[in-house]
């Protein structure tokens, strides 16, 4: 039975839901339907869509939106938000250490060759500086709660991490559709988040730029199925939106072609992956990126955020080891847990993986999305057999965990309000003058009965997340 | 302002404008068709229509013989025509989502929301029952997009690369209905106020939406040289060239102020509008009504290529 | 033996681009087996060319260029020293420990087909010994290409293994992939090699591989000639594959199409006694 985080097991009401199931009790099927059906609208005529990969059609679809909200209180978010923080500031670390000194790899910490045969490290970030040794400037990481007590670190995003818009989107239907149950809550903002970004961005501006540092958002074009989010995002940080025709590189210096003439930037919050982001010294073939970008970043000319090669600190293999990390290198114990995860390259492991298959949920290593997953208890006999054979072809690609029963949050669904499955992503800032975090996150729902899989491209959907005084 | 949000507000306007035209031009092609050939004239209307809309020679590389089913399918919604109605709007919206920051709220949801309706007509009964709605709508929709973005666009460079790029699109539309219809325009070409010029003079001006301004202008029965005039040199009629050029020179005079620089586009435009504003239909049709229309079309080109090449590019 | 290189590049475009920007790995460091006597690179239009070392340790050069222009050329001129070591690398910059070079690359993928072929034809000798049993295996198997247009390598490992032919790099990359996939750390050279006596062989740029020898080091192996590097061999760049260590990368943009001629001399003044010790 998974933990209800608006009702105990004596079917008592948790305080924090109190407003809320008031609220249910008062409001009239139809009204939430309407309601739905409105929300439903705003990002539909707003254009908040997202592109399916591997949808050929280039349909454009709205991740659905569930109006009743997830509440969490200011206790709990204060003890995930240290968490948070903790991880966030060892994943910076352990990033300039293996792009630096490498003293995890040369205390044993970390096995050296999860790092040198790790496709997302990028030799050649080796020895470069970056600005105030931040490489991850924008992180999402991803939380599940299985009881009361523990939040638990399921995944961390070090790359270039979505869905801030769409906890930025519920937040206004929130206010704008929910104005009767917004408003008996102290709900803490989030709306500053835009802000805070651009403070975080231009913090870590390079040292030779002036004292206004032109930022711009790197987008790899209308296609991207999160293009939504990137003209959103420059839009409310009042920010140049551009793709990388827009930019060019001379003498080490990046500049946007405008209408007035070349223009100098300074701060790149790039939403490309590293592959693309430079054909002159990633992939060769990439039209999305700047030929000679990383020269000038190598100059120091510019700042990328997320630094390039930040995956190799976000990797499912990688996060078995955080624990460690964060002890070596922070000299702290870990806040936030982790769940519990088998290396399939570590035979001992493998042996017990294989034994459990239908227990467990496989992982790849370097997957995203809920791509390429297995879901053990609701896989078929033949989906686990096929998944065996590509776990024991390929052990290094995978590691597994054990199926975590996901809280739930009451949902409004076609039979009404049920308990669905959620996680969080809450968004952690990195700048020069530290790291902040918005209250809450991205909370995402498996709107399928029983579902644990709360990936938007695989049937999920999102909910406004309040952290509220209780 | 990034040169491809330039570029792309510049040719969403001129992608929205060109719908509009099309739309008309197969309004008016409609009309005249339904008539007898004593008042339509035995010329093919359809073809005109393909002539007038500038692709003629795109649609022969699909179709044989312009009909009223060819030419309206290939204007409205064929995918083998990269500027029809369809095409346009698509386009535009294309060029809208590129540029989202730079739109207003407003004008964002009033092209996102053409494009959805969009999705809404079927191309089998838009093609024949339902072609006249269709028609009114794209025209409306034009004129929701003007708004949405007169009434909401701040006045910057932003609004002023959108306006150009009406202004430019919409010359080229009047100069080539010019082009294709002059030979009407000619004043001893046949007996004044025969059935079938009377027609056609009535065709063009309602292919500029001037049919009635044309009797508060002049007070008088239609004259092939007013209409003339009227299409060249009245700044009040806001799709005569002179209008546009008008509202050219204005625009890129502003940008020129904001960013502190002239430069071709400028200098060529203003050459363009000096000949318009100092000159008289009579002198034109001395010196040759067809002559000054194709010379007109081949400059006005030209700005566009001068505005491409200072600031889009 | 002293070797003189001259080394253009043409660069010709068909109508006239706006502007280039490209990343030069054509300078060639010293160590024990090689010394650099003088080494220059001059490029035909006015133009910033900023030396750097990259993350292996080469030394590159950015090279950016204002147009509009139809043609450039780039013209290396240098002289270098060179001693036989029977193709052992020692005294060079190594920046990262070697097992980094067993990481795969999208050119040095072996798939199924090549780690089964590294199985089968390495046998179960000496380290030394099954590299040699690689070369041999690789040359017999794989026909070398001498055309003198000569494409950038951009087929695969896997590729050009199936089709049985090549050039250099393709053979460099089949090498590459096979080492690996035996967990042998290996990686791709790029540089010049004087020919004496072949005269198909115009072109002196050449690719080959490298691989590590515990007790040894590195290694030069090129499976185009079927010989470990010798004095004949300058190496110039080191890379995970022909990108990484290409002498030129540049982007191909569709507008104007580029042609591009290589005309390398390379000559043997004299042949050195090899009297100088060059410790770095």
């Amino acid at each position: 039975m998974a933990f209800d985080e608006m009702y105990t097991a004596e079917g008592e009401i948790r305080p924090a839901y109190v407003g809320v199931a008031k609220w249910m009790a008062a409001v009239a099927p139809e009204q939430l339907e309407r309601r739905r059906a409105e929300a439903e609208l705003l990002y539909r005529r707003g254009g908040i869509t997202f592109a399916v990969y591997g949808d050929t059609q280039g349909e454009e679809r709205i991740i659905p939106h569930d109006i009743v909200p997830r509440v969490l209180s200011s206790d709990e978010w204060s003890r995930l938000a240290k968490g948070l923080e903790q991880r966030v500031r060892a994943l910076n670390m352990f990033l300039a250490d293996i792009y630096g000194p490498r003293n995890v790899l040369k205390a044993g910490i970390v096995p050296e060759d999860l790092i040198w045969r790790n496709p997302a490290f990028r030799p050649e970030m080796v020895g470069l500086r970056v600005p105030h040794g931040i490489f991850v400037h924008i992180a999402g990481i991803d939380i599940v709660r299985i009881d009361a007590n523990e939040f638990y670190v399921l995944e961390d995003n070090a790359r270039t991490p979505s869905g801030v818009s769409y906890m930025l989107g519920g937040r206004e239907i929130s206010i704008r559709l929910m104005s009767d149950l917004f408003a008996t809550h102290r709900v803490a903002p989030i709306e500053n988040y835009p802000d805070q970004l651009l403070d975080t961005l231009r913090s870590v501006a390079p040292r030779g730029a002036n004292g206004d540092p032109v930022v711009a958002l790197l987008t790899p074009g209308q296609f991207n199925s999160a293009y939504y989010e990137h003209s959103f995002l420059a839009d409310k940080m009042g920010v140049e939106l551009v793709e990388g025709r827009d930019l060019f590189v001379r003498d080490e210096v990046v500049y946007m072609r405008t209408t007035e003439g070349p223009r100098r930037v300074d701060v790149i919050y790039r939403r490309i992956d590293d592959d693309f982001l430079d054909p002159l010294t990633f992939r060769q073939d990439s039209a999305l990126g700047v030929p000679g970008l990383f020269s000038a970043y190598a100059a120091g000319n510019v700042t990328l955020a997320n630094a390039i090669g930040t995956g190799a600190a976000d990797d499912k293999d990688i996060y078995s080891y955080v624990p460690e990390i964060i002890r070596f290198l922070l000299s702290e114990e870990p806040i936030l847990k982790n769940v519990p995860t088998w290396r399939c390259r570590e035979p001992k492991d493998l042996g017990y993986v294989l034994d459990h298959l239908a227990e467990l949920v496989v992982k790849e290593v370097h997957g995203s999305g809920g791509y390429g997953m297995l879901v053990g208890p609701q896989a078929s006999r033949e989906e686990i057999a096929t998944f065996a054979a590509r776990v024991k072809a390929r052990p290094e690609g995978y590691i597994a965990q054990p199926t975590l029963a996901l809280s739930t949050c009451p949902t409004f669904v076609e039979s009404g309000v049920a308990p669905r499955h959620v996680d969080l992503r809450p968004f952690v800032l990195s700048g020069a003058n530290g790291i902040r975090i918005v209250p809450g996150g991205l909370t995402r729902v498996a709107l399928r009965q029983g579902s644990l899989v709360v990936n938007s491209s695989q049937g999920g959907g999102t909910k406004d997340t309040w952290v509220i005084e209780c | 302002m990034l040169s491809r949000t330039a570029d792309s507000l510049y040719w969403l306007s001129r992608y929205v404008e060109r719908a509009d035209y099309l739309a008309r031009v197969l309004d008016t092609a409609t009309r005249l068709s339904s008539l007898p050939a004593a008042y339509a004239g035995t010329g093919n209307e359809w073809e005109s229509a393909l002539i007038t809309a500038g692709c003629l020679e795109a649609f022969e590389e699909v179709y044989d013989v312009p009909t009223a089913e060819t030419v309206t399918e290939f204007l409205v919604s064929s995918n083998r025509n990269p500027s029809s109605i369809r095409r346009c709007l698509e386009i535009a919206r294309f060029n809208a989502r590129a540029v989202r920051t730079a739109l207003t709220a407003e004008m964002w949801e009033t092209i996102n929301g053409a494009w959805l309706e969009l999705q809404g007509f079927k191309t089998k009964s838009l093609l024949s029952t339902d072609l006249p709605r269709f028609l009114d709508w794209v025209k409306e929709v034009s004129l929701r997009v003007d708004g949405s973005g007169h009434r909401t666009m701040l006045r910057n460079d932003a609004y002023w690369f959108s306006r150009l790029g009406i202004y430019i699109e919409r010359a080229e539309s009047t100069a080539r209905i010019l082009d294709v219809k002059y030979h009407f325009l000619l004043p001893d070409q046949s007996p004044v106020g025969g059935g079938l010029d009377y027609t056609q003079w009535t065709a063009i001006l309602r292919a500029v939406s001037a049919a009635t301004s044309y009797h508060w202008v002049y007070r008088e029965s239609l004259k092939p040289w007013l209409v003339a005039d009227l299409l060249i040199l009245k700044e009040q009629m806001p799709r005569s060239l002179a209008a546009c050029y008008g509202n050219i020179v204005a625009n890129l005079d502003r940008l020129a102020e904001a960013y502190g620089r002239k430069g071709p586009s400028q200098r060529l435009a203003r050459t363009i509008q000096t000949r318009l504003v100092n000159n008289r239909i009579e002198n034109i049709f001395q010196a040759g009504l067809h002559e000054f229309v194709s010379d007109f079309i081949r400059d006005n080109a030209a700005v566009g290529d001068a505005i491409g090449k200072q600031y889009l590019a | 033996m002293r070797i003189n290189i001259q080394h253009q590049i043409t660069c010709a475009f068909d109508s006239p681009i706006p502007s280039l920007i490209q990343i030069l790995r054509l300078t060639p460091r010293t160590y024990d087996g090689q010394f650099v006597r003088r080494w220059q690179i001059d490029v035909d239009i006015d133009a910033v060319l900023k030396a750097r070392e990259d993350s292996f340790g080469n030394i590159t050069h950015v090279l950016t260029l204002a147009g509009p222009f139809t043609e450039l050329t780039i013209a290396v001129d240098g002289e270098v020293e060179t001693q036989d070591t029977h193709g052992v690398v020692a005294g060079a910059q190594e920046p990262f420990p070697t097992r980094l070079y067993l990481r795969e690359t999208p050119l040095t993928h072996p798939g199924a087909g090549l780690a089964a072929f590294a199985q089968d034809i390495a046998g179960e000798g000496s380290l030394l010994d099954r590299l040699h049993a690689l070369l041999i295996g690789i040359h017999e198997r794989v026909d070398v290409d001498t055309a003198a247009t000569k494409a950038p390598a951009m087929s695969t490992a896997a590729e050009a293994f199936v089709l049985r032919r090549g050039v250099c790099q393709d053979l460099a990359h089949i090498f590459i992939a096979c080492a690996r996939s035996l967990g042998i750390p290996a990686r791709y050279i790029s540089g010049y090699m004087f020919g004496d006596a072949d005269e198909s062989r115009r072109d002196a740029s050449h690719g080959w591989a490298e691989a590590f020898v515990d007790g040894l080091g590195w290694v030069g192996f090129d499976a185009a000639n079927c010989i470990c590097a010798t004095d004949a061999y300058v190496r110039v760049s080191v890379g995970l594959d022909y990108f990484g260590a290409a002498p030129i990368r540049a982007v191909h943009n569709g507008a104007a199409a580029e042609r591009r001629t290589i005309a390398v001399a390379v000559g043997a003044a004299s042949v050195g006694q090899a009297q100088e010790q060059h410790q770095t």
